[in-house]
């Protein structure tokens, strides 16, 4: 134990040390890191704990996740169960007071809006189910809107000096996706109705709100991978309620898509899921534009 | 504030309502963007509302559920307003935990084995019997411990954890019963109570997460099986871009191997550091250093003699044990879903420094009665693993460990006080290995069913084959394992 004082003394040191300007935001997903820059600019550095290609069901709590965790002023997570399997171990080891639930330091995007799919019965039988509603709630711009607001006003109470800041980008980007969310809107009017078969439910906010209709699932219940028995009962429901294309996330695995793409005789559509899932997707609005684009060519 | 909306609702939806009356085409797009319009003024008169009550939220704690309620009966506003499907506010979402009920969940496992050695007199050649449970499961079926883990926040200052080890003997163990604070700051943790020690990588990590059915041999050896420490830890996390950690403890040290002391003061002092962090986004990687000083006062084991007549022997003096390790692991893209490799690894090296009691007193025989000489010990172990998910839901892995004897002195044998080296026949010399080999199915998150087979050489001219099956199933919340 002799070594405790010389910690304690480093330590002191560092806390002694001048608080670098930036409002330090660690964001669960993508999503939130594209959103909190969008909020933040120059004022905030954001780090992504995961990128469009992780699971975010999956996701370990990696060395380097709790190095970031230790020094976050917010962590930016979606929150209704979405990270249970990792942010609870972030916020017990990385010894960070700011950060642990409840603080204003942590902040959960899935508070701020109403959830779809909130199951009437919670039951492992039925998989692993999401019992709080489904979380994978961004892919609705008007959640991505509500998330916004919040957002902004929490980031204005962790560093009051730069509320200002934070209000006036929050402004300018709310007119800006809510100009980009009439056109979105308008471009989409020809996707009303398109069946589709979906990987897992983590589209479900953009089948409803492009009211696209939702077929089946490549899951055989939320959270276990494909089995050949469910793609194939897949198949025989889809003989009967065809399905116009399969969507699958950057994430998810590509073979089941592919599988029923080639028997069911309809095109997979790859979409990004989240900001960086595909080239376009550079950004909240580039993420729209192109899961919009991709779909649409389908009904072209 | 509920009534405003309520008109607004009503405004809103009757113009809703309204607009398949409207034949033009022109007429019915300009009234779709003026609803639009309305729709988000209305959005922009929630979100103030939702603001206002996340602040009073904020503001007294007691607020807090008539504004949950409110913010409820306002979102239910906002769907009808919208024209929303179905949407909904689970009933709890803002509760955590059911309330004030803290979170349990049961960890149930049981084996079959087949071993070609018998288990009930299990030991590792060369190396002082830790008296813990470090054995084979019993021969055919089994259950194997049942785990009940209950946590729950104790304030806004502590968390607090207690794990229940239900035996298939029918005995109940605290395997971890701890507080652990939420409000230190500058990367510190401090922990209280029984749990497991971070010396070491596979020591914190729960039986039931491990890669194979038992621990390996350095861990059999050195730590009987897992450290538990009953004391205090602090443990803190440098502010640096990768991963720093350092932590020391101060315990009883009642655990192998140690024993307990009935003084005052910490009968055990554990040190570790770990480092860690990612490279490029397909591999993270931790290391770390760990240091374990303890003592022993008669701690004592049966040994038997060279007639086969078992003898007590008991050892007093200072236990060190130095401890790397590190892992790696893989997953294309930081994606495990599909694939990935952990590769894991740790070396050991164990010191003792004392006295030997040799006392055949108590026996049927006695042949020298009670002696006591100097003896000291410097032994090592290691093992490597590494476990492959192919496919989603299957993984096989690979162990070997093994432990060397290194040097002895037993002065009671080599200052010729009567008894021979034959008479201690568990500490004779002797370098035990083991190769294991396993397979496991994973139908979901909460269950797994394990093959594993092994050759394990622990005793002395008696290669134990063994088979088992394993099942672990995990009942309650989704649980988080440690990287
Ligand atoms: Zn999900």
């Amino acid at each position: 134990m002799k070594y405790i004082p010389a910690i304690i003394a480093v330590s002191l040191w560092l806390a002694a040390q001048p608080a670098l300007a930036a409002l330090n935001i660690l964001a669960c997903e993508p999503e939130w890191a594209a959103l909190a820059k969008e909020l933040g600019g120059d004022k905030v550095s954001v780090y992504a704990a995961t990128t469009a290609l992780q699971d975010p069901h999956r996701v370990e709590a990696r060395p380097s996740l709790i190095a970031r965790a230790r020094s976050a002023d917010l962590m930016v997570c979606t929150g209704a169960e979405l990270e249970v399997g990792w942010v609870p171990l972030l916020q017990s080891q990385a010894g960070n007071p700011k950060i642990q639930p409840n603080q204003k330091g942590y902040f959960e995007a899935a508070m701020a809006v109403p959830l779809i799919d909130v199951p009437t019965r919670v039951d492992r039988s039925l998989g692993d189910v999401h019992p709080a509603g489904n979380p994978h709630l961004h892919l609705n711009p008007a959640n991505i809107a509500k998330v916004a607001s919040a957002l902004t006003e929490r980031m204005a109470q962790l560093d009051a000096p730069e509320a200002a800041y934070y209000r006036d980008r929050a402004k300018s980007f709310l007119e800006r996706w809510q100009t980009a969310t009439v056109r979105w809107e308008q471009e989409g009017a020809p996707l009303k109705g398109l069946p589709l078969v979906v990987y897992h439910k983590d589209l479900s906010y953009l089948v409803r709100w492009l009211g696209m209709r939702e077929v089946g699932a490549l899951e055989p219940k939320p959270g276990l991978p494909p089995t050949t028995a469910h793609l194939s009962e897949l198949l025989s429901q889809l003989a009967k309620d065809p399905a116009k294309v399969v969507v699958r996330s950057a994430y998810n695995d590509p073979r089941a898509a592919a599988f029923i793409a080639e028997r069911a005789r309809i095109p997979v559509v790859l979409l990004p899921y989240t900001v960086g899932g595909t080239e376009r997707a550079k950004d909240l609005f580039g993420l729209y534009d192109d899961t919009l684009s991709r779909l649409l060519a389908v009904t072209k | 504030m509920v009534k405003v909306q309520t008109v607004a609702v009503a405004i809103a939806s009757t113009l809703a309502s309204s607009i398949p009356a409207l034949a033009q085409n022109s007429e019915l797009a300009g009234v779709r963007e003026e609803m639009k319009q309305l729709q988000r003024n209305y959005e922009e008169r929630m979100q103030a509302l939702e603001k206002r009550l996340t602040e009073a939220e904020t503001r007294a704690a007691k607020a807090e559920k008539s504004a949950g309620q409110a913010e409820q009966s306002a979102n239910k506003a906002e769907k009808s307003a919208t024209q929303a499907e179905e949407t909904a506010v689970a009933a709890g979402r803002r509760t955590g935990e059911n309330a004030f009920n803290p979170a349990i969940s049961l960890i149930m496992q049981g084996t079959w084995a087949r071993t070609s050695q018998d288990p009930n007199n299990f030991f590792i050649s060369g190396f002082m019997p830790s008296g813990g449970e470090v054995g084979p499961p019993k021969r055919s079926f089994g259950l194997g411990e049942t785990e009940l883990s209950i946590s729950a926040n104790i304030d806004p200052y502590f968390r607090g954890i207690v794990i229940a080890s239900l035996s298939p003997e029918n005995t109940v163990a605290v395997e971890e019963a701890y507080f652990q604070t939420l409000a230190l700051a500058q990367g510190f943790t401090l922990k209280g109570g029984r749990f497991l020690s971070g010396i070491g990588y596979q020591n914190e990590i729960h039986q039931h997460a491990w890669d194979f059915q038992d621990a390996p041999l350095p861990y059999k050896a050195f730590l009987g099986g897992r450290y538990v420490q009953d004391g205090v830890q602090l443990r803190w996390v440098a502010p640096t871009p990768f991963f720093l950690e350092v932590g020391g403890e101060l315990a009883s040290g009642a655990s192998f191997p140690g024993n307990d002391l009935n003084k005052n003061g910490a009968g055990s002092t554990a040190l570790f550091a770990h480092v860690g962090g990612d490279i490029g986004e397909s591999y993270a990687w931790r290391t770390g250093l760990s240091y374990l000083r303890t003592s022993a006062n008669n701690r004592s084991f049966q040994d038997p003699n060279s007639l086969g007549i078992p003898v007590t022997n008991s050892f007093t003096g200072r236990a060190k044990v130095w401890v790397v390790d590190g892992v790696l692991k893989w997953a294309p893209n930081g994606n495990s879903t599909q694939q990935n490799v952990k590769l894991q690894a740790e070396y050991f090296r164990s010191e003792q420094d004392g006295t030997l009691t040799y006392d055949d007193l108590a026996s049927a025989a006695p042949v020298f009665g009670g002696l006591t000489d100097s003896f000291s010990s410097r032994q090592s172990g290691w093992y490597a693993q590494a476990v492959y998910q192919f496919m989603p839901r299957w993984r096989m892995g690979y162990r070997y460990d093994a432990l060397r004897y290194g040097s002895v002195n037993n002065a009671i044998v080599n200052n010729g006080l009567g008894p021979s080296a034959a008479d201690f026949s568990l500490l004779g010399p002797y370098n035990p290995s083991r190769n294991t080999a396993m397979i496991d199915f994973s139908p979901s998150e909460f269950s797994r069913l394990r093959l594993q087979i092994a050759q394990d050489k622990s005793r002395m001219g008696a290669t134990d084959n063994q088979v088992f099956i394993q099942y672990i199933h995990s009942l309650g919340p989704h649980g988080a394992h440690r990287f």
